[in-house]
């Protein structure tokens, strides 16, 4: 059985040697490879009035520096809509890419950039959310989704509660930065190897610059170092710029970002701005919940519709709220262009009513994790775009399971005694719970296509639309062809992904690859393993149906009578002249989604999980440590579970980073302080909590998904609220029982500090805290 | 000279063309080691880990794993260098094969500087006794897995195996440092071994870039692009490897990298003991030295609070040969200090007895592998009475420069150690500084913490004391 076996990640031997390669380990491969490096505008908004590179074209190994004459098609890389000028004659954020210096070295390209003077006219730029309300800057007209009558049950809510939350971005920091080498192959056309989450998206980008039809440009995505949303559109504008340089200048060039203009050039997650209005009832029960989005888009439209759109899917988080509204806008503004990533503003949309509910729960005088509890969806309850929950007690289940297997209520009490005994250090401890929908919003992505190609010898080549970036796709896509197939997964390879190979993919992102290109490729494989067994049947003198494939041996299912190889059956199927290729193709069904009305089905199901975060502060300087994580989570019937702990943990622990000391710092100017390593701080190893229990649900067969597994890639992202709120325990513990405990997002030491000191010092810090 | 040689798994190589300015990492993915990965350019991330043979504090052949994006490719001149792609022989080596089975790698980018940094671990002598050191991968960064296979990986490694080829490596010497004089074209890069040959080529080099570990250098080259007509390293010179435990004071050579120092002074003195595993990560500290960290001035760099607190002297040699400075002059503005053309730190010197209360604090949005928003050290001598005799607050990322705050010392001296002095001395620490806002903190925390480490202090010490 490979399907269920916990198996090392299929290029987990090449990861280990170095034998593994991505993109840029290509680049000697392409003899004559010429170097791109940017010339960036050191402004977030200015009109370019001259470009100067004489001096660059004259120094030593400069080959040529490319501008907008030199795109043949359009000068716009733009996937949302066409709004990203590739050579702009406007700048519109810091470090915007002006034109870009071709030379035989890497070196020398960046000591020629260095020359190039870029003459501007600064303009006024939007540099925050504020501002762009203000100006009336943005994006997209608002949209909402509503139930009930929010206004009018505020208005008759025996409670009512307002506050406003600011979260900020998260950059991806996938630890290979953007990388893309064109070059024209043997047949003519261009190849462009690419470090991208959609290739046909790369494609389309690359076609429509070079103005070439798309069947003359192939995208190949090796593999990702980490993407994590941020190559889903992002890699396109590099691929275009070596796509241009290469048709230019006849020769292979290569564009790969360094960590500092990776920073600067390419966008992040979504800064949100959220302000709520919550009505609830003497048990903290909620009764009514309008809250307002504005996120920050940057300066294109890129991915921030639908990331926007699912904030508003995932406002309400595991909560039923009878009367609710949710309206949100995406800004326009003077920053890098912001898009997906894991979560795609779930995170966003969820945090303001886990903000919301701590805030009743401690007006109220109740522990959070009641006031959590006792909100949960229950049976026969929809959610707030009227879509029914299957499996509505699920998040109970899972909070009652954890609770019980992370010893919360005794822990509690534990804490509780060593807090009245620390003046200086204070525990916290917090579970909260995650409810994710699994669909893209954009119904027309949820399809997927697979080719599979089987050998005269019984080898085996899978082909998907899917891209793997460390999540494992790959190593589910063998699992799954190996069972559907049964042969052993070293008879079968997955083929790195191509566009000629399965045309029109979708991105790999929404958590989808697995169930998308999974179905997809169980499809193909079935329908090669039934023409195989009707070969089998008459080599064996059984009926088809009789028959199993297992362990490379096809043969009766009573196990009596004589057996044959799948090497065998393949041979012989190729004399027979049946066919031993096929492609498989999938659609999600059933779901749909009326935005004009707001209601409907968009998504094909939830997962589901919680976790229990225990923190350790500091007061003198709110620096703190996470002593302990549980965590319960619901991938239905795991495919694989070592990569599918691997996805909850990861995930995770990016949430932790993004809520806790993965700060973005802007200039007023508009300049990003933070462009590296040493400014920007991820997760350490010193950051993983000595005690993580992490724990997949048992019993958790999800019908209509790939062998009853659920998707996992964004929903362990959220479970890092447990951090947050436990941070907020212990910052409270300082100060007795407060009412109201504001903490900053990032929750950073700083801000912990600063939370510790508006309660001692009863607000009197909001103002210094104000950067 | 013009060749450039050292041995790159187990075969040697010529590197001879290369630009001095070049860094290792660089050199090696041209050249086809694509293994090697960079992640940062600025030594956080480790994706770019390689391991050096290197003579340890007892004279005996060590893997000691650095960044090579920080690494100048001339200083691999003479070299033992182990890449990921060196570790296999035949099989997978039993680093590779845990971080396989337990999950360890996911993208896989940041997998083989997690390799190679565990496995200079991995023949760590004394591992068998103390355990796996979590501070052997506390320089790689993975933005995948959250850590914790990675760290069953480590704490599950086995024993050494009989006949494993790279611990026989071990058993003979590594390779001696000589001197190197590598040129291409105008550019230059000399690594002498001794003092007299380095003031000397300072003298006639005075334009030279002087470096000692290059952590902070290369990442100006890295980043800012910056390229040198001539470098000087330090590295090699044997009057500045010096350590000297001895009675009225503790002498460090200025090239003596961090790490070394850490694993010898042990838990003495204090603040030097809490100061090292705050200071960036293992993979720098391999690198890094005294000498670079105070040269380079940064008022955010960790050692200099330290060795305010503690009275440190430095020691500088110059073409007419040596003086001391006290270390509190010697910083006279933003990355400046009172050497003289011609003069290179040689040694700090610690006086003995250490201070009775001793304490170093790092103010950062992270443990580990980050640059400080505010560190402290701390030192106050108190008499058999409880009173202070003499005290030092030593602040770095509050000023230009990392500085004393002179009036608050002077609110303790000759005072009883109480929370009255404590008040005593915040009130005066409050209004000596005007720390900026920038990414690692506003201005207003930076100046709470002034304050606040003082009350950290009190409620770490006074107790006690």
């Amino acid at each position: 059985m490979s399907i269920g076996r916990a198996i090392p990640h299929e290029s987990a031997e090449g990861h280990v040697t170095g034998a593994a390669l991505y993109t840029d380990d290509l680049v000697g491969r392409y003899p004559g490879c010429l170097h791109a490096w940017p010339v960036a505008g050191m402004h977030a908004h200015a009109r370019v009035l001259a470009v100067h590179a004489e001096d660059a074209l004259a120094m030593p190994g400069v080959v040529t520096v490319l501008d907008a004459k030199d795109v043949p098609g359009e000068n716009d890389v733009g996937p949302a809509k066409k709004d990203e000028t590739l050579f702009p004659t406007e700048i519109v954020y810091w470090g915007q890419p002006v034109v870009w210096v071709l030379a035989e070295t890497e070196e020398a390209a960046k000591m020629a950039a260095l020359t190039v003077r870029v003459d501007v006219e600064a303009l006024p730029a939007i540099t925050s959310i504020e501002q762009a309300i203000e100006q009336g800057s943005f994006h997209t007209e608002p949209g909402v989704i509503a139930r009930g009558d929010a206004e009018g049950a505020l208005a008759r809510a025996t409670h009512t509660l307002s506050g406003e939350l600011f979260v900020g971005g998260q950059e991806h920091f996938y630890l290979e930065t953007h990388a893309s080498i064109a070059s024209v192959d043997e047949a003519g056309s261009v190849l462009v190897q690419s470090s991208t989450q959609h290739p046909t998206e790369t494609q389309e980008i690359v076609a429509r610059v070079l103005d070439l039809p798309k069947n003359q440009v192939v995208v190949q995505s090796l593999r990702m170092g980490g993407a994590f949303g941020g190559k889903e559109t992002q890699a396109n504008p590099w691929a275009a710029v070596a796509a241009i340089g290469c048709v230019k200048t006849g020769r292979p060039v290569r564009v790969r970002l360094d960590r500092m203009r990776d920073f600067t050039m390419s966008g992040k997650r979504h800064p949100f701005l959220g302000r709520w209005r919550i009505g609830f009832d003497d048990d903290g029960r909620i009764e009514a919940y309008d809250l307002e989005l504005f996120s920050d888009g940057g300066f294109s439209l890129d991915l921030s519709a639908p990331v926007l759109h699912r904030a508003l899917f995932h406002a309400d988080n595991a909560y039923y709220v009878p009367h609710m509204r949710v309206v949100g806008r995406v800004c326009k503004t003077n920053a890098c262009s912001h898009t997906a990533f894991r979560g795609f503003g779930g995170p966003q949309g969820m945090i303001m009513i886990e903000d919301a509910i701590d805030r009743i729960a401690r007006d109220r005088g109740l522990p959070p994790s009641a006031v959590r509890e006792r909100n949960f969806y229950r049976a026969g309850h929809t959610t707030h775009y009227e879509q029914p929950l299957d499996q509505a007690d699920r998040v109970a289940r899972i909070w009652g399971e954890l609770k019980a297997s992370s010893d919360f209520e005794a822990r509690a009490g534990a804490i509780e005694a060593f807090n009245a005994s620390s003046p200086d250090r204070k525990r916290g401890l917090a579970i909260t719970p995650v409810k994710f929908g699994i669909s893209f919003t954009a119904k027309w992505y949820n399809q997927a296509a697979a080719l599979v190609l089987v050998y005269k010898d019984g080898s085996v080549q899978v082909n998907h639309g899917g891209t793997e970036m460390g999540q494992g796709l790959h190593t589910k896509m063998l699992q799954v062809a190996a069972h559907a197939l049964g042969v052993p997964l070293d008879v079968v390879r997955v083929m790195p992904t191509r566009t000629d190979k399965v045309p029109n993919t979708s991105a790999t992102a929404a958590s989808s690859g697995t169930d998308l290109n999974g179905a997809a490729v169980l499809a193909a494989c079935e329908t090669i393993r039934e023409r195989l067994a009707e070969v089998a049947g008459r080599v064996l003198g059984t009926d088809p149906g009789d028959l199993v494939f297992r362990d490379g041996v096809v043969a009766r299912v009573d196990g009596h009578g004589p057996t044959a190889s799948f090497a065998e059956v393949v041979s012989r199927a190729y004399f027979d002249r049946v066919p031993l290729s096929a492609t498989g193709f999938y659609r999600t069904p059933g779901i749909h989604f009326d935005e004009k009305a707001g209601r409907g089905k968009p998504f094909h199901y939830f997962a589901y999980g919680a976790a229990v975060a225990e923190v350790e502060v500091d007061r003198f300087t709110g620096m703190y440590a996470l002593r302990r994580v549980d965590i319960l989570h619901d991938v239905g019937d795991s495919l694989s579970p070592l990569v599918d702990r691997g996805q909850v943990e990861g995930g995770f622990a990016q949430g932790v980073g993004w809520l806790t000391q993965e700060e973005l710092w802007w200039a007023p100017d508009g300049r990003l302080g933070t462009v590296n390593a040493s400014t920007y701080k991820l997760p350490t190893i010193g950051e993983c909590p000595e005690e993580m229990h992490v724990t997949l649900l048992p019993r958790a067969t999800e019908p209509g998904v790939v062998h009853g597994s659920k998707a996992v890639g964004e929903p362990p992202f959220m479970l890092a609220f447990a951090v947050r709120e436990a941070l907020r325990e212990a910052v409270a513990a300082f100060a007795g029982r407060p009412k109201l405990v504001e903490l900053a997002s990032p929750a950073t030491a700083e801000q912990v500090y600063w939370a510790i000191e508006r309660l001692s010092r009863g607000g009197a810090v909001a103002e210094e805290a104000a950067q | 000279m013009s060749s450039l040689r050292f041995t790159l798994n187990g075969r040697e190589i010529d590197a001879s063309g290369a630009d001095p300015n070049t860094t290792l990492l660089l050199w090696l993915r041209e050249r086809g080691w694509t293994g090697t990965k960079e992640g940062c350019a600025e030594g956080e991330c480790g994706a770019c880990a390689v391991v050096l043979v290197r003579r340890g504090s007892d004279g005996g052949a060590r893997y000691v794993p650095v960044n090579s994006c920080l690494f100048l490719l001339a200083s691999a001149a003479g070299q033992e260098i182990l890449t990921v792609e060196g570790v296999a022989a035949g099989a997978l080596h039993p680093v590779q094969r845990a971080m396989v089975e337990l999950g360890g790698s996911q993208c896989g980018y940041c997998t083989p500087g997690f390799v190679m940094s565990l496995f200079a671990e991995y023949y760590r002598p004394g591992r068998a006794e103390e355990g796996f050191d979590l501070e052997s991968i506390a320089g790689n960064l993975c933005r995948c897995t959250g850590y914790r296979p990675i760290r069953e990986a480590g704490r599950g490694l086995p024993m050494i195996a009989d006949g494993d080829a790279h611990a026989d490596r071990l058993s003979r010497p590594a390779p001696a440092s000589e001197p190197v004089d590598y040129a291409l074209g105008a550019r230059r890069y000399f690594r002498p071994t001794s003092l007299a040959e380095a003031t000397a080529l300072y003298a006639a080099h005075p334009d030279a870039k002087v470096v000692c570990g290059g952590t902070d250098l290369v990442v100006e080259m890295n980043q800012r692009l910056r390229r040198f007509e001539t470098i000087l390293s330090l590295e090699a010179v044997e009057e500045l490897s010096g350590f000297d435990d001895g009675d009225d004071a503790l002498v460090i050579g200025a090239a003596v990298p961090l790490s070394e120092i850490e694993a010898r002074i042990g838990d003495d003195p204090p603040i030097l003991a809490a100061l090292f595993p705050l200071f960036s990560s293992r993979l720098i500290r391999n690198r890094a030295t005294l000498g670079g960290n105070l040269a380079t001035a940064s008022p955010i760099g960790d050692s200099p609070p330290a060795l305010l607190a503690l009275g440190a002297e430095v020691v500088v040699a110059g073409p007419s040969g040596e003086r001391t400075i006290p270390i509190a002059e010697l910083f006279t503005g933003y990355r400046q200090t009172a050497l003289a053309p011609g003069e290179l730190i040689a040694r700090v010197r610690i006086p003995k007895p250490y201070p009775s209360i001793g304490r170093f604090y790092k103010v950062s949005k992270r443990v580990h592998d980050d640059i400080s928003t505010v560190a402290a050290g701390f030192a106050l001598d108190l008499d058999a009475s409880g009173t202070v005799r003499g005290a030092r607050l030593a602040y770095g990322g509050v000023a230009a420069t990392p500085v004393r705050a002179t009036a608050a010392e002077q609110a303790l001296v000759g005072k009883p150690f109480s929370r009255e002095a404590i008040e005593d001395a915040k009130a005066k620490a409050a209004t000596a500084f005007t720390p900026m806002t920038d990414q690692r903190g506003s201005a207003a925390y930076r100046a709470a913490m002034v304050t606040s480490l003082l009350d950290k202090l009190w409620a770490d010490t006074g107790a006690t004391a």
